[in-house]
């Protein structure tokens, strides 16, 4: 697809597909990235919506409230990238044998804990089918419809109820996989990383080419959870600046294969500033654990290394 | 005129789907039910069906996939066995009580542990609570037949339910018999062209599907759920009675076998129903015993009332169940008949076997002691357990 | 009818026969009329005249309650905003503030 300039103000103006009413908790990261992926439909084209269990479906299809403009299906926790398979592949048929004509498309959210754990297999196979989807994890790195509970997308030492901080513990123990690097060793031809900038360009524009891109797509969106991480609501676009200025979090894309760089910060920025505001993290912050906070960032720094000799 | 064919179950089975034509098949290989979906990929390979595969890497995708491609829109299918369909099951609920009318052929084969690929019904058993019709064959000729009538079961507007339906692993899966193929135009007629009223594809309606639904509607769903099962019965009779009128072979709930006058029967499913009618005959044209033989075919929904009256008339009856479920009472068929005849304050003397468990070879010597034990707890009104066995192994009495 | 709402039809007293088939819902957007500004602790109070209407609060609602029509914001949606603060914290010239409660 040609990619148009983007008109921050015309885009904003496009009609909303995710309606208000949903049971989302006030300040949720997930239904900024949902609102922000559907906004990158064309108005013409018609979608089907999938969506793993967790705090979004729970919240957004409560019986009988439906937040979305589109056609929604929902079928358990660990299956969203077959079930949408299945959705895709009755539309091709249906399309083959003249039953429709308009045009589909599928778009499928899952948490972290629904795509990087237990639906990790059903998304790797959805991906490695090529059905035409896009598959969008809205990572707050936790189990957060189920109170907090860490997943492979957690970060290491964050305090969560399943690897609490202790006196013997300093939280998670294991670092966070890298699952968009996962999805694109898939040659898949689109997989993109992002989070919230100010005008949401970004997102919207990896939406843009997910969606339009033919064959399978993936999308893996930082969406911060205030409740599980511990910060004030308010605070959702600072945590993600933060993210992104102190390279925890890179914008970047992989397009047939090749990897591209989105942002690069002039001063890379220590990681307390993005650990600091966090009550996740907020026991490295003790003197006995001044170490820590050290290894993380030179785990940082190596995976910054790595992906920019991956984009260079 | 009908093709006059030597086929397996599984062949018939998969020729049944090139017949339906349907549009979605989302499969994974498992024994003995994997030569279902090699068949339809080679239909498919060689331009013979518009069916889409979808090479899903699990059963509980390929059910996840089924359910999204019936949910969309589009007439889907699957096939599976044993461990195949246990990790299917959380999906086998969620395809009931989205009313989707998905049709499963499923080979009955043991769940694990033990690993075993033998006949056994502890599959299809285990789900029986899932919401799903089941339907068992006992011959190949049977399933193919059953096969086709699931279509207009599952899509009536009074049911909107999945159809599970099932043979035995390799006795009747891998079994070549002879078998009669109804013609293509005629089985696409029978079926007729799926047109459903609600669909996520549909460009005029919005859909949602899978909500979270609190405690104050969870209960009616079920209950809205049970009434779709309850109007199934009547479109199970409608559709063989069609059926019969296109073919001549007659269906019902469950086929009774020389039991007009039978004193003594034994009730089961599946393919042992035709060891069970060898000894019948055997019986009546030696000693002109009066046995007979009850074969369940519709075994959700269950037919509790027509099985007592069945049963009625006789003195005693032995229950036969092809899969454990641990209870201190009986298999689920015993189960199942004993409420049955409890409720209808029958008098029959009954005892629960299990036999075959794992492939177990059931003979027609076997039978014959079933139905001398039968005679000899009509007289002695003395049934000595819940359960007993049927071909194991003991230092101890438990066998018959 | 136009005014009518999902709710009169299928509600938590509702009998099982009104429970549509499957669970199924067959129109778009039935959550609109759920009402969640009733979360509120905190209210967000926008002030016209300071807006340059540049609309970097309208993307960070996570409730969708910032309507915009050809490329200008209106007023917040109460019925549905909660209360979270973002477009507060976002706005580059103060046109948003915070007041507490409802």
């Amino acid at each position: 697809m040609e990619q148009t300039a983007y008109n921050f103000k015309e885009v904003m103006s496009k009609p909303e597909r995710l309606a208000p009413g949903h049971r989302m908790c006030a300040g949720c990261g997930g239904t900024i990235t949902v609102r922000t992926v559907l906004r990158a439909l064309e108005e013409g084209d018609k979608a089907v919506i999938g969506n793993a269990t967790g705090c979004l479906e729970v919240s957004s299809f409560m019986y009988p409230y439906t937040a979305y403009e589109d056609s929604y299906i929902h079928n358990a926790f660990e299956n969203a990238g077959a079930t949408l398979s299945g959705v895709e592949t009755a539309y091709h048929v249906l399309k083959k044998k003249g039953k429709i004509k308009d045009n589909f498309k599928f778009i499928t959210f899952g948490g972290d804990g629904g795509t990087y754990d237990i639906g990790f297999q059903s998304l790797s196979g959805a991906m490695e089918r090529g059905h035409d989807m896009v598959y969008v994890c809205y990572d707050n790195g936790a189990y957060m419809n189920t109170g907090t509970q860490r997943s492979s997308a957690t970060p290491q030492y964050a305090d969560t109820t399943t690897t609490p901080a202790g006196k013997v513990s300093a939280g998670k123990v294991q670092v966070r996989k890298d699952l968009a690097a996962i999805i694109a060793e898939h040659h898949v031809p689109y997989v993109g990383q992002s989070t919230f900038t100010s005008n949401f360009k970004d997102l919207y524009t990896k939406a843009q080419k997910a969606i339009y891109t033919p064959g399978a797509a993936f999308l893996n969106v930082m969406s911060p959870c205030p409740r599980g991480w511990g910060y004030e609501p308010g605070e959702i676009m600072n945590i993600c600046k933060m993210a992104m200025e102190t390279c925890y979090w890179p914008l970047f894309e992989v397009v047939e294969g090749k990897w591209i760089l989105n942002y690069e910060p002039k001063n890379k920025m220590p990681i307390e500033e993005f650990l600091k505001p966090q009550r996740r993290f907020r026991h490295l912050f003790r003197k006995e654990n001044e170490e820590l906070i050290g290894k993380f960032q030179k785990e940082i720094d190596r995976r910054w290394e790595e992906l920019k000799n991956k984009c260079s | 005129m009908a093709i006059r064919e030597r086929l397996s179950g599984n062949e018939a089975v998969a020729y049944a789907i090139k017949q339906v034509n349907p549009d979605v098949m989302p499969a994974f290989p498992i024994t003995p039910s994997t030569e279902i979906p090699q068949y339809v990929a080679n239909y498919i390979a060689n331009g013979e069906i518009d069916t889409e595969f979808i090479h899903v890497e699990s059963e509980h995708s390929a059910m996840s996939a089924t359910i999204g491609a019936s949910a969309a829109g589009a007439r889907a299918i699957t096939a599976t066995s044993s461990c195949g369909m246990a990790l299917m099951w959380e999906e086998l609920y969620v395809a009931a009580s989205n009313r989707l009318p998905i049709v499963l052929a499923l080979v009955n084969r043991a769940l694990s542990g033990p690993i075993n690929i033998n006949a056994d019904h502890s599959d299809s058993m285990g789900a029986r609570d899932s919401g799903w019709i089941q339907i068992y064959a006992e011959s190949n000729q049977e399933v193919y037949d059953n096969f086709i009538q699931a279509f207009p079961i599952a899509e009536d507007k009074r049911v909107h339910l999945p159809v599970m339906v099932c043979q035995d692993g390799f006795i009747t899966s891998h079994g070549v018999e002879n078998i009669l193929l109804v013609e293509d135009d005629r089985v696409k007629s029978f079926v007729g062209e799926y047109e459903p009223e609600h669909y996520l594809l549909n460009p005029e309606e919005k859909m949602a599907v899978g909500p979270y639904a609190v405690s104050n509607y969870y209960m009616e769903t079920k209950r809205a759920q049970r009434q779709a099962m309850i109007q199934a019965r009547a479109v199970i009779l409608e559709t063989a009675a069609r059926f019969e009128e296109m073919t001549g072979r007659k269906y019902g709930f469950f086929e009774e076998y020389q039991m007009e006058d039978a004193e003594y029967a034994v009730v089961i499913i599946g393919s042992a129903a035709g060891t069970c009618k060898a000894a019948i005959n055997e019986i009546r044209n030696t000693t002109g015993k009066k046995v007979g033989l009850i074969k369940i075919r519709v075994f959700r929904p269950f037919p509790e009332e027509e099985i007592a009256r069945a049963l009625s008339g006789v003195k005693a009856a032995a229950i036969m169940d092809r899969s454990e479920m641990f209870s201190a009472t009986s298999g689920p068929l015993g189960a199942e008949v004993r409420a049955a005849l409890y409720q209808a304050r029958s008098e029959v003397e009954v005892v629960n076997y299990f036999y075959g468990l794992g492939g177990r070879d059931i003979t027609v010597s076997d039978f014959k002691v079933v139905y001398e034990n039968l005679e000899t707890i009509a007289r002695t009104h003395v049934v000595t357990g819940m359960y007993e066995y049927i071909g194991l192994r003991s230092e101890q009495s438990e066998e018959v | 009818m136009a005014n009518e709402k999902i709710y009169d039809r299928i509600n938590e007293q509702s009998p099982w026969q009104d429970i549509t088939e499957g669970n199924k819902i067959f129109e778009a957007a039935t959550s609109r009329d759920f009402c969640t500004g009733e979360w509120r602790t905190a209210t967000p109070v926008w002030d016209a005249d300071k807006c340059k209407q540049c609309l970097l609060c309208t993307p960070v609602c996570p409730d969708s309650s910032i309507p915009v029509t050809a490329g200008k914001r209106e007023s917040f949606d109460y019925d549905h905003c909660k209360g979270c603060g973002i477009c507060a914290k976002v706005c580059p010239f103060g046109a948003i503030g915070m007041r507490e409660g409802k």
